[in-house]
């Protein structure tokens, strides 16, 4: 699990270690979207609480130390260079059929464009992943090296650069952006056939 | 409202020169570059009219005008693009009640 993906991922790995007891009903649906804003209800805004929090999950309840390391969070560092995290994006992209690069996250956008990006993705009706880039430099310079397009919100459909807000923008009003989405769908579903 | 004389500033990016660039690598028929920061070059509405669109993806003509505007966009934060071809504009003028 890697600590760029939604921040939802991370607080669901999180619970999951310690309401393994509790009853069923956990706080966070499995919907991605919901997740989100439900890690952001719950977390405050500053960083270190985040960081606490993190920490705490990230190691092994008491008297579970040896745990198999298949059950403890992987986490991997932001990237500390603008090669690593181009080799990181690649990654993310081919992992993540909808991929939104963007200024803060969808349950709170930071930017206009961004939150219009955002706006589309959600009425075009699609579950997609985000990654905040206001919260790690390197993807920042990164994902605009990576698709050599110089703003940021940046959409990627299937490993490949769709465009920005503008670009998103009228492809949704010509219909065009619904197609590539169902495309990329079936694609996925194609592939989740054949894998054994 | 006296013109401020923008040669004393000349990292600030006007819609002139946004203008003159794309006319001149684009063969741009119609160029209209708004300033959306009040003045201090940092964001741009640009609508680009030109024939060498034709034919290209939209996500291409946007490259095409990013890599016109290249050395300006190192210093612009925002951009929103519009990039049509001759017929596309015409068909816009039509739509409009006024003109």
């Amino acid at each position: 699990m890697q600590a760029l993906s939604v921040s939802s991922r991370g607080f669901m790995r999180a619970t999951r270690q310690f309401v393994a007891k509790a009853p069923a009903s956990a706080p966070c649906a499995t919907s991605r979207r919901l997740s989100a804003s439900c890690m952001l209800r719950l977390s405050p805004a500053s960083n270190l609480a985040a960081a606490a929090r993190r920490s705490f999950a990230s190691s092994p309840p008491p008297g579970n130390e040896d745990s198999h390391d298949d059950f403890k969070p992987q986490r991997s560092s932001p990237p500390a260079d603008l090669d690593g995290a181009i080799k990181m994006i690649a990654e993310q992209v081919k992992k993540h059929q909808i991929m939104l690069y963007m200024k803060g996250t969808p349950a709170r956008p930071q930017c206009g464009f961004s939150a219009q990006a955002v706006r589309i993705l959600h009425a075009s009706g699609v579950d997609f992943d985000s990654v905040n880039v206001l919260d790690y430099p390197m993807i920042r310079e990164g994902v605009k090296k990576y698709s050599e397009w110089p703003t940021v919100p940046q959409l990627f459909v299937g490993g490949e650069f769709v465009g920005g807000c503008d670009i998103m923008t009228s492809l949704f009003q010509s219909g065009e952006l619904a197609q590539i989405l169902e495309e990329s769908a079936k694609k996925q579903q194609k592939e989740g056939e054949s894998a054994p | 409202m006296e013109e401020f004389d923008m040669s004393a500033t000349p990292h600030i990016i006007t819609p002139a020169q946004i203008q003159s660039k794309l006319t001149e690598a684009l063969q741009a028929v119609f160029v209209e570059a708004k300033d959306m920061s009040d003045g201090c070059g940092a964001k741009f509405e640009i609508l680009t009219v030109s024939p060498t669109f034709e034919g290209k993806s939209l996500l291409q003509r946007h490259r095409a005008v990013n890599a016109a505007l290249a050395k300006e966009l190192e210093h612009i934060h925002a951009i929103t693009l519009k990039c049509l071809t001759p017929t596309q504009w015409d068909e816009t003028k039509k739509c409009q009640p006024d003109t």
